[in-house]
């Protein structure tokens, strides 16, 4: 499986961390689906350029997470019961957004500057992104 | 595989002003040791005493299982080395380098070297004085990998190479740990490099292994936290800080066996923690030369 998973060297997180997130959102959104091999420790190690140790601990915080299951001599898959779906997430965002409703109500605003403050945000947040991947 | 590639047991080296001491060294089969050091630490000598090329005065000191320098010629069949003063022949070409070698060694692999010359971009029929210093690196380390050695030992691989090269000569060598069965040591002061791809991790100060630990672990085990303390108060005292910097109000902590709990230890004594940071592999080095130094000269 190819796994175009990209390492940044300006994060300041531990590249471990990194490995972790990209491959918990690949099975998040459902690119390596539940039960699909995934690249082994070596394989990604090479690929990605990064030290084989730093990937085993990637796999094994995730084996731990429930995201993976290593299989002695057979290498790893995505586990069939992950915990991570595009409906987590969702079920997430409805989450948040009742409690931005209602911090908005405690502030006194009106839908239409809750709207503009959330469209703000989003900006924000790209910008931050897009800074970040520049560097 | 569980086996030492490269192992040294008390090994030491006298020389007129320079002293390699007591070093201890254990690289395991299919990993990646970088070894980082300053100008003049010892990181050539102990490369040189690997090889054969310097005998220690004590200790013993294993290469694939060859006693050395005893079996030197017989462990040298399956070790590729590279160091910068590496003299290749300006008036011969890369090709005619490529045919002696492979007349030397039988496990040459002609496809494999072809393949080097394609993506370091190289070309055969040029001569080696024609070359830059980066092609010529790159010539040096064709050379050596397409022998398909156990054991690859580089001094300063990526000295002088300029971003591309680098990232090519890298590329390369993970390429090479896709077999477990074949390990590599090198060594560098380009910390980044070093954090990038190396499973172990090995510093080296004036003569001295100063530390040695699996890159993760070491990673994780270095921290620095910045405090604010209240106006009067003592610096907390903390077991494992290795310096202190910062202000009076502001100190920042430097700690080499970081644990959680050193956090409720600071608020208990009154200090509130304003960040915990990571710390980059060369911030770790400095920090740590630094306060053996110190400790050395009280």
């Amino acid at each position: 499986m190819h796994s175009n998973l990209v390492i940044s060297q300006s994060d300041s997180r531990p590249m471990y961390l990194q490995i972790m997130d990209q491959i918990k959102q690949r099975v998040a959104i459902g690119e390596w689906a539940r039960g699909e091999e995934i690249p082994s420790i070596r394989q990604l190690a090479v690929t990605l350029r990064v030290s084989v140790i730093t990937v085993k601990r990637a796999y094994l915080e995730l084996e731990r997470e429930g995201v993976i299951v290593t299989q002695q001599c057979k290498g790893s898959i995505v586990a069939f019961d992950s915990g991570l779906s595009p409906r987590l997430y969702d079920e997430e965002l409805t989450e948040q957004l009742d409690q931005v409703a209602r911090l908005g109500e405690l502030l006194g605003l009106t839908p239409r500057e809750l709207e503009s403050r959330l469209k703000e945000a989003t900006e924000r947040w790209t910008a931050g992104r897009l800074t970040k991947e520049r560097l | 595989m569980n086996d030492l590639s490269v192992h040294f047991e008390g090994v030491s080296k006298k020389y007129p002003h320079f002293t390699l001491e007591n070093i201890g060294l254990e690289l395991p089969t299919g990993s990646i040791m970088g070894f980082i050091g300053a100008n003049g630490a010892g990181k050539s000598t102990t490369i040189r005493i690997l090889m054969g090329l310097v005998h220690q005065d004590q200790g013993t000191v294993h290469v694939l299982g060859h006693p050395m320098p005893e079996e030197q010629a017989a462990a040298k069949l399956e070790i590729g080395y590279v160091s910068e003063d590496m003299r290749l022949y300006g008036a011969a070409t890369l090709e005619w380098h490529m045919r002696f070698i492979r007349s030397i060694y039988p496990r040459w692999d002609q496809p494999y070297a072809e393949s080097l010359l394609q993506r370091f971009d190289l070309k055969a029929e040029q001569k080696i004085k024609g070359l830059s210093h980066g092609q010529r690196v790159k010539a040096a380390l064709l050379l050596a990998l397409a022998r398909r050695p156990r054991l690859l030992v580089l001094d300063e691989p990526t000295t002088g190479l300029d971003p591309v090269a680098r990232h090519e000569v890298l590329g390369e060598l993970m390429a090479v740990l896709a077999d477990e069965d074949r390990t590599i040591l090198f060594s560098s002061h380009n910390t980044l490099d070093v954090e990038q791809i190396s499973d172990q991790i090995t510093f080296i100060d004036r003569g001295r292994i100063i530390d040695s630990d699996d890159k993760e672990i070491f990673l994780d085990r270095w921290r620095r936290l910045r405090l604010v303390l209240p106006p009067d108060a003592a610096l907390p005292k903390l077991s494992g800080i290795v310096q202190v910097g910062g202000s009076d109000r502001l100190p920042v902590l430097t700690t080499n066996s970081f644990k959680s709990d050193m956090v409720s230890a600071c608020h208990n004594m009154g200090a509130t923690v304003q960040a915990i940071d990571n710390m980059t592999l060369e911030e770790i080095f400095v920090a740590n030369v630094q306060s053996r130094r110190e400790r050395q000269t009280v």
